[in-house]
């Protein structure tokens, strides 16, 4: 199998995941933000940050209102994160690797593209904004479901959960990011807000029943972010997908070094103690998973995807 | 309402199915009589069985426009285009005679020039030609062979006779449509094919699998063989990826491929670099190597002609082959079959014009009304002038034109296509047709049973290009002596 080609496959894998994940990013915090009360110092602008588009954002706009950062999250072409620009590229994968592809798959990612197009493409954004989010969310797990149940589960699936698995991790960290916002309020009236905000973590991730399910305690930060962490079962979390990772990975050719790399984050994870975290701490954590993220990245890269020859010569 | 072939009225020309009102020829009365048997109803319905079929085939071509890279489906004529076995195998063995003649003259340029110094080809057509590359001198590719794939275009005048039109030798398309014709043909008319003996047209792919695994430098079972694409923007796109997907061969961009410094050709795989044996390259030469032709090229491989030159690698067709894919160097392949093969052309050239002959250049310049010029190295009927439908400025403009680069033009009479039953509006009308068959060269040679008939679909017009209102047509060879 040529390189390009698994690049491009588990590019289109990491595109659509990611459309997703901004598309649940966007609506949690804009529950949070009317969920919670003002000046308790949750602003819009910490979406920027939680993506790491900070300087992307800055050159863009000048104030980092509701509607800026929306239209930066969604639909700015600018920016390579952006809900629109995810699937514009996504496409473009999927069209340079339509033999690979089954059919399905390409109408599938066609088909969301024109959707996001025809929605979000316009001057402003539409209204009824979230209805469309959630179509974008159901159409992406369409486009994952169909894959796994029509393509072949050789080398190039492999890539493409890889790419999945890889971009939900790193997504999920940021989401858990969110919990580590700064709120400015004491006492109870802290514990309540913090509580809020955990379970919109949890609801942006689709977790809440399943917390709800397998933790069966009251949302609190320690017990959901061991959940979001460390849980093995529940699709969205850190643990499970590196599982994930783990076995799309092991029957490639060559896999030391992505494996490697793959063990220190499964480490890390293992080692956490949420007992007691401070949010500080948390957020120093997170920042390390996402670095360790990166490495695993680097590392498929320059084994599989972008692989230097001299070694061949 | 069933057809009335009575009706049916090519005007004069040649038509390829009916030879007088009411008449079928031979090969294609089992074809007539059933048309026939169809009403007009189910004659639509078969044609948008096709149109459903192409679509879900997925067969495409791109087009260019607005900005925007735009995957059109194929446009097909359901009615097919026949030809009686007979007279296909003189055309085919007229086909392999060109071929071998122009890989001769290809040969003969990059080495001694016999040709030129025998005064039977002149040195200043070769100066002259785009195609020629001097720093291929001395180079010999295996069996002499550079033209591993071409593509002649065929026309039928109104008398009947076939002629050659001109030769693509660069990076010939339109096969996989070809292909796809035929397979779209039996879905649509399912009962036809178990009537008639109609040739086969699928195995081409493995013909030319075997073509290029016989080019190999390291002899295996199974060389490693690629197809070169400039990438999805290219307009034969689709047929690069239908091609390799056939063949089970690697598709690769440029960007796949690099040289090492052992002058090997390795492709990137996730196991590790791949050694490349054979490339059928589907770009252009300028493109293949920046190292010796456009340095600004990202199509292309760095090292690659290295690699060839040393024979670590084949190139189907070899660089520099479009020597001979010039419209000038066409007016002599007639000769070329003499002098290289001691034989008369056995399908001729349409008549020509020289414009670097003073004599010939002054009969073009004054009858321009009745003549098509065309320039040496364009292809696709680009820079033409057409003379019967040019307005007098056109006329003009190219009168300047052939007088400041006389060896850039040659001149031909205006021929009357030949025409072929086609579906217009439910009704069969003529439209006019052309033919491209292809044709492999290596150790042997094989020519497709047939090949990719063009339709121009808009009445009148001789226009037969996909992208200007052309669509295309199944061809087929029948055994004429079987009786239906």
């Amino acid at each position: 199998m040529l390189s390009r080609v698994a690049e491009r496959l588990y590019w289109m894998a990491r595109n659509v995941e990611r459309a997703e994940n901004s598309a649940r990013l966007v609506s949690v915090y804009r529950d949070l933000m009317l969920d919670l009360p003002r000046g308790v110092g949750l602003e819009w602008r910490q979406l920027v940050d939680i993506t790491g588009s900070e300087a992307i954002f800055d050159k863009r706009y000048k104030s980092a209102g509701e509607r800026n950062v929306l239209r930066f999250m969604l639909a700015d072409r600018d920016s390579p994160s952006s809900v629109l620009s995810c699937l514009v590229a996504a496409r473009e994968n999927v069209r340079t690797t339509r033999d690979l592809v089954p059919r399905e798959g390409w109408e599938c990612v066609n088909e969301l593209y024109l959707f996001a197009r025809r929605k979000l493409g316009g001057r402003t954004l539409p209204k009824g904004l979230y209805e469309v989010l959630s179509q974008v969310i159901a159409q992406c797990q369409q486009i994952a479901g169909l894959l796994a149940g029509t393509m072949s589960h050789g080398d190039a699936y492999q890539f493409v959960r890889a790419g999945r698995h890889l971009e939900r991790a790193d997504m999920t960290t940021r989401i858990v990011d969110v919990g580590s916002a700064t709120l400015i309020a004491k006492g109870a009236e802290l514990e309540r807000l913090e509580n809020r905000l955990w379970m919109h973590v949890l609801q942006a991730l689709s977790g809440y029943q399943m917390y709800r399910q397998y933790v069966r305690r009251r949302i609190r930060a320690p017990a959901t972010i061991a959940f979001l962490i460390q849980d093995t079962h529940f699709p969205r979390a850190l643990a499970h997908n590196l599982e994930r990772i783990q076995q799309a990975l092991q029957p490639l050719p060559r896999s030391d070094g992505p494996l490697r790399a793959l063990a220190r984050v499964q480490r890390m994870i293992g080692d956490l103690d949420v007992t007691g975290l401070e949010r500080e701490a948390l957020h120093r954590y997170i920042d390390n998973v996402q670095l360790e993220l990166g490495a695993i990245h680097t590392q498929i890269e320059s084994t599989w995807l972008i692989p230097q020859l001299d070694e061949a010569v | 309402m069933r057809i009335d072939w009575q009706k049916y009225d090519p005007k004069g020309g040649y038509d390829e199915l009916i030879s007088s009102p009411g008449y079928a020829r031979a090969p294609a009365r089992g074809l007539a009589r059933y048309l026939r048997s169809l009403s007009d109803q189910q004659l639509a319905r078969r044609q948008r069985q096709a149109d459903l079929a192409i679509e879900e085939m997925g067969i495409t071509f791109t087009v260019y426009s607005q900005g925007e890279n735009i995957d059109r489906a194929w446009p097909f004529d359901i009615i097919p285009r026949v030809f009686s076995n007979r007279e296909w195998a003189h055309v085919a063995s007229g086909l392999e005679q060109r071929v071998t003649a122009l890989n001769h003259f290809i040969q003969d340029v990059y080495t001694e020039q016999r040709i030129i110094k025998d005064k039977v080809f002149p040195r200043a057509v070769l100066k002259g030609s785009k195609g020629f590359l001097p720093q291929l001198m001395g180079v010999k590719p295996r069996y002499g062979v550079w033209a591993h794939i071409c593509g002649s275009d065929l026309v039928r005048d109104k008398d009947g006779t076939l002629y050659v039109l001109e030769d693509n030798l660069r990076v010939p398309s339109g096969v996989s449509y070809m292909i796809e014709n035929r397979s779209v043909t039996k879905r649509v008319f399912p009962e036809l094919f178990r009537k008639h003996h109609i040739e086969p047209v699928d195995d081409y792919p493995a013909q030319l699998f075997d073509m290029l695994a016989s080019l190999s430098p390291r002899p295996l079972d199974y060389p490693e063989i690629v197809v070169l694409t400039p990438g999805i923007y290219n307009s034969a796109y689709f047929e690069h990826s239908f091609l390799a997907q056939r063949m089970g061969a690697e598709l690769v961009e440029g960007s796949d491929l690099t040289v090492g410094d052992d002058d090997v050709v390795y492709m990137r795989t996730i196991h590790g670099p791949q050694r490349v044996d054979v490339i059928y390259r589907r770009i252009n030469d300028d493109f293949l190597d920046p190292e010796v032709f456009r340095p600004e090229s990202a199509l292309g491989v760095v090292g690659l002609m290295r690699a060839w030159r040393k024979g670590n690698v084949a190139l189907a067709n070899a660089p520099g082959a479009g020597v001979a894919d010039d419209k000038i160097v066409y007016t002599f392949v007639p000769k070329m079959i003499k002098y290289y093969l001691d034989q008369d052309p056995v399908i001729p050239n349409v008549p020509s014009y020289l414009c670097m002959d003073k004599n010939q250049r002054q009969h073009v310049l004054e009858n321009l009304d009745q003549l098509v010029v065309k320039p040496a190295n364009e292809s696709g009927g680009y820079g033409m002038l057409v003379g019967p439908h040019a307005s007098a400025a056109e006329r003009k403009r190219f009168a300047a034109l052939i007088r400041k680069s006389p060896r850039n033009y040659m001149a031909q009479p205006t021929l009357t296509l030949s025409t072929s039953p086609t579906l217009c509006d439910g009704k069969l009308e003529p439209r006019h047709v052309d033919l491209r068959p292809f044709i492999l060269q290596a150790e042997r040679t094989y020519v497709t049973a047939g090949g990719l008939t063009r339709v121009a679909l808009v009445r009148g017009s001789l226009v037969v290009n996909s992208s200007q209102g052309g669509g295309s047509k199944d061809t087929w060879i029948v055994d004429a002596e079987v009786r239906h």
